[in-house]
């Protein structure tokens, strides 16, 4: 696999040489590669948010650099503006950084900022709104008359429209009803098979990041103790709760089973993994 | 990360004298400052005013660094009237120098050089008391200080909630703006680079949510306190009661008496 993003040896130290001086990352060595769907998990103030900052140049780092398909992207000004736009990061309830005075023209922030011409500004802002399942009557509304997931959906939008080949999302479902929660996930996966886009999406929730992912990266304290498919991840289970992180509720009752000396498959995260995982053991047991 | 290092207003925890003093003494002592040093003459009125600041500054274990950063922000305030005063005093000697239409006279130069003086000290001596009494304290103070206020219906208790309101947000607003201008900058906003023209429109995009925000926030604090029965000043008690103490009256008859000294100097053109 061709890794499109990496960190080596990237370091962040807030307010260095100053008594409230606390490093928020230290020597992480991450990679994404190109195409992947990749969960980024870790409790509040573990550095995941000030990583995947790092990653679209927001930050710059103490030390160590972050490659874009190898290049530094600190190596010029072009670059690093560039590297804004080929990695697009949607913040935390990003509906709270809408600003304009229609749907359209908000989505259309970025690809203008890029230099679009009005045509391909067009084209971008209609796809993009199209990926989000925004109609083409709301592009006209005021942002400000939507509801909290409608306007969550503007706002990552906005950032797709920019058509970056990197997307990072930063709990994308934060605050969301269940039905807003499916919505979101489904868009983004539709966005990631059509363009073939590799995809970050941080979140704490197991449950909800082990259904989506191919690879966890797990980071706690400033460094990156696991990664892996999630099956190998949540193997760790004690780690992961000593991190404040569990795992997802089937993993756990699975766990529990084995304790109770079931003889069963510990690793399984899904409800369909766990069904497979009851039958298989039933029928090992001559039941079925 | 420029936004974050604003030490505007800021409190420095302490445990000094200077920070243990009754807000209301520190107020009070703050405008007896400022009255005296707008009675400063000359050099030994100043004299006088510095040390007192010196010796203050040094009991509250502030720091020297701190103060100086807290300048900054004021610098070109500063430097603005020192030049204005420097050109536009005239004097009645031979100027100092002269060419095209400038004229400076030495009465110009010690004008500057006693008007810097002042605004710095002026802005020192009050960061002082913000740095050494936290916020809350602060607005008790000049809430109990301004209640006979009350007498003539002035809504002193409701000014002062606004005053830790506001003060409280302070924190809080700056970490927002950040957040969103970070959010735009990733949408490839530019706030660094262009014209003045450019470079205020290119903060619309930081200003609107900026101010929705703040917004929704009051309305959300609103509801909080109504939730609370919060309903004004009248019959409200507080958890800390400010109380005087002996070291209250000392300070404030010291105030007063190097500003009667101040005024009486200053009488005399010293």
């Amino acid at each position: 696999m061709e890794a499109i993003i990496e960190t080596k040896k990237l370091s962040h130290i807030y307010s260095a040489g100053t008594p409230f001086e606390h490093g928020a990352l230290i020597d992480v060595d991450f990679t994404a590669y190109r195409g992947e769907y990749l969960g980024i998990i870790g409790h509040t103030g573990s550095g995941k948010s000030t990583l995947i900052q790092h990653l679209n140049a927001l930050l710059k780092p103490t030390s160590g650099q972050v490659l874009l398909e190898g290049r530094d992207i600190w190596s010029d000004p072009k670059t690093t503006r560039e590297t804004r736009f080929r990695v697009g990061l949607v913040f935390q309830y990003p509906e709270y950084q809408l600003f304009e005075e229609t749907v359209y023209k908000d989505i259309a922030f970025g690809p203008k900022n890029m230099g679009c011409d009005e045509k391909e500004v067009d084209r971008r802002v209609r796809e993009a709104a199209a990926f989000v399942g925004l109609r083409d009557e709301q592009l006209s509304l005021s942002p400000f008359e939507l509801s909290g997931g409608q306007k969550r959906r503007v706002a990552i939008a906005g950032v797709i429209a920019m058509e970056p080949s990197v997307l990072i999302l930063d709990e994308p479902t934060a605050g969301l009803d269940p039905v807003g929660v499916e919505d979101i996930l489904g868009n983004i996966r539709d966005y990631h098979n059509a363009k073939n886009a590799t995809i970050l999406i941080v979140s704490h929730s197991m449950e909800e990041v082990a259904r989506t992912v191919d690879r966890l990266v797990v980071v706690n304290d400033g460094r990156i103790p696991f990664e892996g498919s999630p099956r190998e991840v949540f193997a760790h289970g004690d780690e992961l709760t000593a991190m404040g992180l569990g795992v997802p509720t089937v993993t756990r009752v699975f766990h529990r089973l084995r304790e109770l000396g079931a003889d069963v498959d510990p690793s399984v995260y899904t409800i369909e993994q766990a069904k497979a995982a009851f039958l298989e053991a039933l029928k090992r047991k001559g039941a079925v | 990360m420029a936004l974050r290092d604003i030490t505007l207003g800021q409190y420095f925890p302490g445990n000094t004298v200077v920070h243990r003093l009754d807000p209301r003494t520190k107020l009070l002592l703050t405008v007896i400052y400022i009255v005296a040093l707008f009675l400063c003459q000359h050099l030994l009125s100043y004299g006088v005013m510095l040390v007192t600041l010196i010796a203050c500054i040094l009991a509250s274990k502030v720091g020297f660094k701190s103060i100086l950063r807290g300048m900054k922000p004021v610098l070109v305030v500063v430097l603005i009237t020192a030049v204005l005063n420097l050109l536009y005093t005239s004097g009645e000697g031979e100027p100092l120098v002269s060419f095209w239409i400038v004229r400076i006279y030495s009465e110009g130069l010690w004008a500057a050089g006693f008007m810097v003086l002042r605004i710095a000290m002026l802005i020192t001596g009050t960061f002082l008391l913000t740095y050494t009494t936290s916020p809350i304290l602060l607005t008790d103070g000049l809430e109990m200080l301004l209640s006979p206020l009350k007498k003539l219906h002035a809504p002193i208790h409701e000014l002062a909630m606004m005053m830790s309101i506001a003060l409280r947000f302070i924190p809080t607003l700056i970490e927002e703006t950040d957040k969103i201008m970070s959010a735009q900058k990733a949408r490839g906003a530019d706030f660094e680079s262009g014209s003045l023209l450019r470079r205020a429109r290119a903060l619309v995009p930081l200003l609107v949510p900026l101010f929705i925000s703040a917004f929704r926030r009051a309305d959300e604090l609103a509801v909080a306190m109504e939730c609370r029965c919060y309903h004004g000043g009248e019959g409200r008690t507080r958890m800390r009661q400010l109380r005087y103490a002996p070291r209250d009256f000392i300070a404030l008859t010291g105030g007063v008496v190097i500003a009667v000294g101040v005024g009486v100097l200053g009488h005399f053109g010293l």
